[in-house]
């Protein structure tokens, strides 16, 4: 008889939907349907049962095809590249728990790595933000209960984080918002019209590459200062109205996303925008929140931050010492300047994200990659090391985009044999040890 | 297990009334005991002190916005930040260290547990992730649950019971130890942007008051009979004139009886008091209130506080009280995180520098010291730093030279850049008073255990006792004259025993131990009500589900749960 389990964690978008809903076969192997995930969610789940699926590490030979080889000696060969490189770039992790990231820093920490994650490609610009000037922000469920003015602002949540809408910020019904979408209102700023756009009481378009200037108009109409006639191409009608409505609200919340962080301006955008949620509060309740992209990629910048004290691009490769700093601890950086002497990828696919040339660098490496399936990364790597699916095969800690911790649930077994990222970064971890106690480093 | 005699040392031990007499120290199995076996390794403290390991009430050291603090301060770690030789990890941070820095530094100073202060609900499983990963020291977190709207809907209409059974169900899904009180019913305003400034401003649409929320969690705790009583950061922290509403809060304490099976004799503890016994109207004539804070102190049995010592340093301000945080962004334009956390609570931080050439902060600095020298009774008054709001952990040594030395203490003062101001603002200069061994194990160990509702296993060298024992340096008849070398000795325990096991040896980190989570299982009769309340708050509120609030057990591998069966009362 299938079984049906519930309150499943989707490990797809940092919307960190708990409510989904699976079919599993009998013999806990396959799931036979999916429940409640936007289509986006459901095709990860539906990844579980993909015909051809690796569940072997595969290494590359002379002749450029891979051959499989048993975990065992994956494990030794990534081992001795580790303790042989002195500086790794240790790149990913935002799509495994956090307790596989705690062990693979702890790895990085003896053979001299350079931890990344996928906020370096992304929300990378707001983390320096808010080192510069913090961030005022709620947790999901506030912004359900409370908020009556939303914003969203270069983000595209219809596409990029399908159920963020209807869950949270849009039409959900809450404690103090018994109206829905209807006691709301709803603006995108977007330099195109977006599908968010078509859920938006007020579309505002901005001229491409305009952000920070609409942002700093919004904070001079904030404060009752004069405009010239149009900003970014807004006239400065519309930017007193939209203020004052702003104003009039009780509870207001900006999201944002990859067209204020990729765009002109960058971390000084996020950097405005911070300021003028400041600035609101001297006339009503006001909060500003990152979408985060993967699901676990806020997990990440956790942990480094409660063992090191910065939420990416950590250099250790001194042993002694964590640095970070931007620019040149950052991946894309470390590859351009070709400064790394080895690759470490995990539960992301640089192969995909990163700029060219720094995977033209990269690809002359030593590349490990530790992924569930065949990307772009794999292939351009010695050894491909295949492990269960987290938050599908295997538990374990994720952080929302609002930093919420959630345990993400097993669903089914991984295909026999395969490692989980735990358990295959613990057994690295101590090969590690044994190559270090004989001299290896 | 290893056994050893710790011979020789000056003892000081209130809970057997030693005061620095001679005495061995027997450790079998992790235990103190009358006598080791012949084969025992002995320790030989001759010429030093031995005192129990020390007990952390109220610190800041795991979780969300601890973790915000750290990571969004990169500057912090331009400090003091690397590893040091031996089996330790990376250190970094100076005023919000990482995790594995906190363990070592506590158990360097001879501590072997910390209590996280403020553990938000929805976010304790960040809290138990960061105490996982936190060496050597046991630690336990308080649940907050004076801005909850269950506790207020219940409060409201006198629900004891069913507050109570909410509260244990908190507990339970959070691992939490006890009952936290964060600016009651102001953080929920705050939600508005508003705040409750006093004990009876009501909290907007929730027609309650700040007064009638502690009232009502007092009573609830008692119900319950948790080891530790209702811990509370009371409304208007930091305001020139606040002392009134700190006494009005104290008083709500005035006839309420302890009940409970630990040896426990307080109903509120009131935190970090510093931040609360201020005088004057503005920050121009503002003034020390702490002697008439403490004299009322000094009268009630069922109180006891902790100082929040200011450190004078840089560091980095931390709490759930939203609404402050706000307010002293607005003062220091620093940079201001706050988050809002549905139905349950907020918290802000902001840096902070404490600067001995500012006035107010000067004063800050006597108001915490005064506060400790005015306490008859070292077992209610326990010294913290409310780390890292008035300053960090790693200060204590600092503080105890200020607290145990007048001469230390006096040559700070002086040298303020408004020292007349200062003197004039306070009664600091005319307190002669020096805090002694004796005293301080009192306010450090067993003082803050028997608080905790822990004085059976801890806090004292007790035969039975718990083998936690830090070792110092320090020769009490040549008791260190200068302020650097009293913060040498106890910066630097010459041993630390956690569980039995030497943890520290000459100030170096040489073994893990046992690291301990602590939390309370309160069980209560069977409560359809609360289990239906909390289902629909579930469904229709909350943005995660039911099922999925519970922290498991794998984050705290090493629980050490204390039960309580509260089904009869
Ligand atoms: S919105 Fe994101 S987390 Fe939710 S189901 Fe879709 S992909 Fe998964
Ligand atoms: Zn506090
Ligand atoms: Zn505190």
């Amino acid at each position: 008889m299938p079984k049906v389990v519930t309150d499943i964690i989707c490990p797809f978008c940092g919307t960190l939907c708990d409510d989904i809903e699976c079919t599993v076969s009998d013999d806990n192997k396959t799931i036979l349907s999916v429940k409640n995930a936007c289509a986006i969610g459901a095709e990860k789940f539906n990844h579980q049962k993909l015909p051809g699926r690796v569940t072997r590490p595969r290494m590359r030979q002379a002749d450029g095809s891979f051959k499989e080889v048993s975990y065992d000696e994956a494990i030794d060969w990534t081992a001795k590249m580790l303790v042989a490189s002195k500086k790794t770039l240790m790149y990913g992790w935002a799509s495994t728990s956090c307790q596989a990231m705690s062990i693979g820093h702890e790895i990085a920490e003896k053979v001299g790595g350079i931890v990344d994650n996928c906020a370096t490609v992304c929300h990378g610009s707001s983390l320096i933000a808010i080192e510069d000037v913090g961030v005022p922000s709620c947790t999901l469920g506030e912004v359900k209960n409370r908020a009556d003015r939303v914003i969203f602002w270069g983000c595209n949540p219809a596409h990029a984080h399908p159920r963020h809408m209807s869950r949270y910020s849009i039409f959900p019904r809450g404690f103090f918002t018994v109206k829905g979408h209807k006691g709301r209102k709803i603006y995108v700023v977007d330099c195109r019209y977006t599908d968010t756009a078509k859920c938006a009481d007020t579309f505002i378009q901005v001229q491409q590459g305009y952000d920070y200037e609409l942002l700093n108009a919004f904070r001079t109409a904030a404060r009752g200062e004069s405009l010239p006639d149009t900003v970014g191409g807004v006239p400065k009608e519309k930017i007193y109205e939209v203020v004052a409505e702003l104003k009039e609200g009780r509870f207001g919340i900006i999201f944002f996303g990859m067209g204020l962080t990729h765009t002109m301006g960058r971390n000084h955008n996020i950097d405005i925008a911070i300021n003028l949620t400041r600035d609101m509060n001297d006339f009503t309740k006001f909060s500003i929140m990152a979408m985060r992209g993967h699901w676990n990629v806020t997990g990440s910048g956790q942990v480094l931050g409660w063992q090191y004290g910065f939420p990416y691009a950590v250099d250790l490769s001194r042993r002694d010492q964590a640095r970070h700093q931007t620019g040149e601890t950052t991946s894309v950086d470390l590859l351009v300047r070709n400064e790394v002497e080895a690759c470490f990828y995990i539960a992301t696919d640089p192969g995909a994200h990163f700029p060219v040339d720094a995977m033209i660098s990269s690809s002359k490496k030593p590349t490990v990659t530790v992924d569930p399936h065949i990307n772009c990364t794999t292939e351009i790597s010695d050894i491909h090391i295949p492990v269960a699916m987290v938050g599908v095969e295997t538990g374990g800690c994720a952080y929302r985009m609002d930093n919420v911790p959630i345990e993400t649930r097993k669903v089914v077994d991984a295909p026999e044999g395969m490692l989980t990222d735990e358990e295959l970064l613990t057994r690295i971890n101590k090969r590690v040890d044994e190559l270090m106690a004989a001299g290896g480093a | 297990m290893s056994e050893y005699i710790i011979k020789n040392g000056h003892v000081f031990d209130p809970v057997q009334g030693l005061k620095g007499d001679k005495a061995d120290i027997s450790v079998k199995d992790g235990k103190i005991v009358d006598k080791a076996g012949s084969g025992a390794k002995v320790i030989d403290a001759k010429g030093k002190t031995v005192m129990a390991g020390a007990l952390e009430v109220h610190a800041h050291v795991a979780g969300p916005k601890v973790n915000a603090g750290r990571w969004y301060r990169p500057e912090d770690k331009h400090f003091d930040s690397h590893k040091k030789p031996g089996i330790t990890r990376i250190e970094g941070g100076k005023s919000i260290p990482t995790v594995f820095k906190t363990g070592y530094e506590y158990a360097r100073m001879g501590f072997t547990f910390a209590m996280e202060a403020a553990m938000p609900p929805l976010y304790a499983r960040h809290v138990h992730e960061e105490i996982h990963d936190t060496p050597i020291i046991d630690e336990a977190a308080l649940p907050v649950f004076g801005n909850n709207w269950f506790v207020f809907e219940y409060l409201k209409n006198k629900e004891i019971e069913n507050a109570a059974a909410y509260i244990s169900w908190v507990m339970r899904q959070t691992k939490g130890y006890g009952i936290k009180v964060v600016n009651p019913g102001g953080t929920e305003a705050w939600a508005w942007g508003l705040n409750c400034l006093t004990i009876n401003d009501p909290v907007p649409y929730f027609d309650i008051t700040p007064a009638e929320i502690m009232n009502g969690l007092m009573a609830a705790n008692e119900y319950l009979g948790l080891p530790h009583s209702m811990h509370v950061h009371q409304n208007s922290l930091g305001n020139p004139g606040n002392y009134e509403v700190t006494l009005d809060t104290l008083k709500l304490a005035e006839g309420v009886k302890p009940k409970n099976n630990f040896g426990r004799e307080q109903v509120m503890h009131s935190t970090h008091l510093q931040f609360h016994s201020y005088g004057g109207d503005n920050w121009g004539n503002f003034e020390s209130k702490a002697k008439e804070v403490m004299d009322y102190v000094n009268k009630q049995d069922n109180i006891t506080i902790d100082t929040g010592n200011v450190t004078l340093d840089e560091t980095t301000t931390m709490t759930a009280d939203g609404p402050f945080e706000h307010h002293l962004h607005g003062l220091n334009h620093l940079k201001w995180i706050n988050v809002d956390v549905e139905l349950e609570t907020a918290a802000g931080v902001v840096p902070y520098i404490y600067d001995p050439n500012i006035k107010v902060c000067a004063i800050q600095w006597c108001i915490g010291l005064e506060l400790a020298l005015y306490a008859k009774d070292p077992m209610r008054c326990f010294i913290t730093t409310d780390h890292p709001n008035a300053g960090p952990f790693t200060r204590y040594p600092r503080v105890y030279s200020w607290l145990m030395s007048k001469k230390v203490r006096d040559e700070r003062l002086n040298t303020f850049k408004n020292a007349d101001k200062v003197i004039s603002a306070t009664n600091l200069a005319e307190l002669d008073r020096e805090i002694t061994l004796y005293e301080l194990a009192a306010m450090t160990r067993a003082g803050p255990a028997k608080a905790l509702g822990l004085s059976k296993d801890y806090g004292g060298l007790k035969p039975g006792m718990n083998a936690d024992i830090a070792i110092y340096d320090i020769n009490p008849d040549k008791f260190p004259s200068s302020g650097p070398e009293i913060e040498k000795a106890f910066g630097n325990a010459a041993y630390l025993f956690k569980d039995g096991k030497i943890c520290v040896q000459d100030g170096k980190i040489v073994d893990f131990g046992n690291k301990h989570t602590f939390w309370v299982d309160a069980k209560v009769k069977e409560n359809k009500l609360v289990v239906r309340d909390i289902r629909e708050k579930f469904l229709r509120y909350y943005s995660v589900n039911e099922a999925n609030y519970p922290v498991p057990e794998s984050y705290a591998p090493h629980q050490h749960i204390i039960t309580v069966d509260a089904t009869q009362a």
